[in-house]
């Protein structure tokens, strides 16, 4: 038994060093004194990327700008929709709805490529010029399944008798949705719309199909890992990772306190 | 009877950004494939072709087909036998290291994709760690031919589509009765009889979820290929984008992602067929 317990921890621990490895080394030649645009060899502390980096001397800060700004805009729409969406169609029984749900979900069932590629030709044959509306539009598409999908579990898990308590105590329709069914949901629509965010930020084959000249982080990643590297790419990376990683961080810190509370109220 | 139609106009938006944007977005790519390119810019003659899907069954094209398909095959194989092990240590893990290990796995996919790719192309660069390392310990004399090889481009597959398999083998370890595995252990089934004939066919769902996970999107990634496998070998996504950027040709990458959007329902309809549910796939 407990040679068991060896062995399993052992094989988690080196698959988690395998998971690690790429980001470590890309955190640790971030600090690389090398200059050299042929060969990486690590040949000293500096933290000259990350200067480069605060002068933006290769564009990548403003390619993160413009992935923040996108993804800003498909989110927020994404969030309207998505959670108008669960609302609507969760407990409905109507025709239509079943291929409305398959069809919605698609975009993330299928190869990426495939939806990048036809919104392209979709662009292209109705003349869409602007490359933060064919961005925006591509970016919900992929979006709206993410927070229909959370939103909608949040919703099946909720009791529906909540709502006619408040129907029977006097509420209306409105105020019986803003005073009890949006709280019990919120924490859904809040974690649906990270995911969306997350993966708007991450997306690269879609939006490579879809811009013409916008360029976005991923994008601007691609053409420098192709190209001669820039070791600037991993210093931003790097920040951008301490800034999930606090995030996180904090996040779980704030929930470990509020947890006694939470399982007084369920009692 | 008034709730079904309020909710249909709640649903309202969300059925008409569907309507269009994938709908609408679909059928033009299914036309697209059967129209004729003009030869300038992306210009296209509307019409009713096959031309475009008899190239596709030229020699080189399906072997660019076939090729993909084993390499997302084998890419799905190595994540199930490494998957599965994983997300099930993971579940049997205690309580408090459950929670720590799930962040393990996801935080390094908040990084973005290519540049955890890039980090395996450091790693197997001919001056890289990975070499350094081999040479040091004396394995191997010069430097290995690591990056550009098949080799590397199954390592960077493997990598950026774990995650989809430990999850649900996870999630359906964790809410799985072990007081079956007892009863069987009880009535005289040795560790493996009671892994096979009871947690196996528990934990199937979950698994089989996973190899769609990653079977799916391994036919399309053609990032990786770009960046670890160098510019040596052609699949269906590199197809697509070539077609489109440099031959222009929009109907025949139109008849390419055609074949792919077939293929890919067919393996969902097949995995709802065998009795999986498409809740086994939502991993958030």
């Amino acid at each position: 038994m407990r040679r068991k317990r060896v062995g399993s921890a052992l094989f988690l621990a080196v698959m988690l060093v395998m998971l690690y490895l790429p980001v470590a080394v890309v955190v640790l030649y971030s600090f690389n004194a090398n200059t050299s645009r042929f060969t990486f060899a690590f040949t000293g502390f500096s933290t000259q990327y990350y200067q480069g980096l605060l002068h933006d001397t290769k564009g990548l800060v403003s390619a993160l700008m413009t992935s923040l700004e996108l993804a800003a805009y498909s989110c927020g729409l994404s969030l309207v929709i998505g959670t108008l969406g669960a609302l609507g169609l969760a407990g409905a029984q109507m025709r239509g709805k079943g291929a409305v749900e398959t069809l919605s979900l698609l975009p993330v069932m299928i190869p990426e490529i495939i939806l990048g590629f036809a919104l392209m030709a979709v662009f292209t044959f109705a003349g869409v010029k602007n490359d933060m509306v064919k961005l925006v539009i591509a970016h919900v598409t992929f979006c709206v399944p993410y927070i229909y999908l959370v939103v909608k579990a949040r919703l099946t898990g909720m009791d529906p008798s909540l709502n006619e308590a408040a129907r029977d105590l006097g509420a209306g329709p409105v105020r019986a949705f803003f005073s009890v069914t949006l709280p019990l949901i919120l924490p859904g629509v809040l974690s649906g719309t990270l995911l969306a965010f997350a993966m708007s930020l991450d997306d690269f084959v879609i939006s490579f199909f879809v811009s013409d000249t916008t360029v976005t982080l991923p994008l601007k990643i691609y053409s420098s890992v192709k190209t001669g590297v820039s070791l600037q790419v991993n210093a931003l990376c790097s920040v951008m990772l301490a800034t999930v990683a606090i995030a996180v961080a904090l996040s779980k810190l704030l929930s470990r306190k509020k947890e006694p509370g939470e399982m007084k109220n369920e009692e | 009877m008034k709730g079904n139609r309020r909710g249909a106009l709640l649903g309202l938006p969300m059925t008409l950004w569907t309507a269009v944007f994938v709908g609408i977005v679909l059928l033009y790519l299914l036309a697209l494939s059967f129209f004729t390119p003009t030869g300038e810019g992306y210009g296209v003659q509307p019409g009713f072709t096959l031309e475009n899907y008899r190239r596709l069954l030229s020699p080189a094209y399906l072997q660019v087909l076939g090729k993909s398909l084993l390499l997302a095959f084998y890419t799905t194989l190595i994540c199930l036998g490494l998957g599965y092990p994983f997300g099930y240590c993971m579940a049997r893990a205690g309580r408090r290291w459950r929670g720590i290990l799930m962040l393990l796995v996801i935080v390094p996919f908040w990084t973005n994709a290519l540049v955890r790719i890039y980090g395996w192309k450091i790693l197997l660069m001919g001056n890289g760690p990975v070499n350094d390392l081999l040479m040091a310990l004396h394995l191997t004399d010069k430097p290995l031919k690591l990056l550009n090889t098949y080799g590397a481009v199954l390592l960077g597959m493997v990598y950026a589509l774990i995650p989809f398999m430990i999850l649900p083998v996870y999630s359906s370890v964790e809410k799985m009765d072990w007081s079956l595995v007892a009863a069987a252990r009880d009535m005289g089934a040795g560790p493996m009889r009671a892994f096979v004939t009871v947690t196996l066919p528990l934990t199937a769902p979950g698994a089989m979820a996973g190899v769609v996970l990653t079977f799916v999107p391994a036919i399309g990634l053609f990032f990786i290929s770009d960046l670890l496998g160098g510019a040596t070998d052609m699949y269906v996504g590199n197809l697509v984008r070539d077609q489109m950027l440099k031959a222009k040709d929009l109907p025949f990458a139109a008849a390419v992602s055609v074949v792919l959007l077939i293929l890919t329902l067919l393996i969902l309809r097949l995995y709802r067929r065998f009795g999986g549910d498409s809740g086994d796939m939502t991993l958030f």
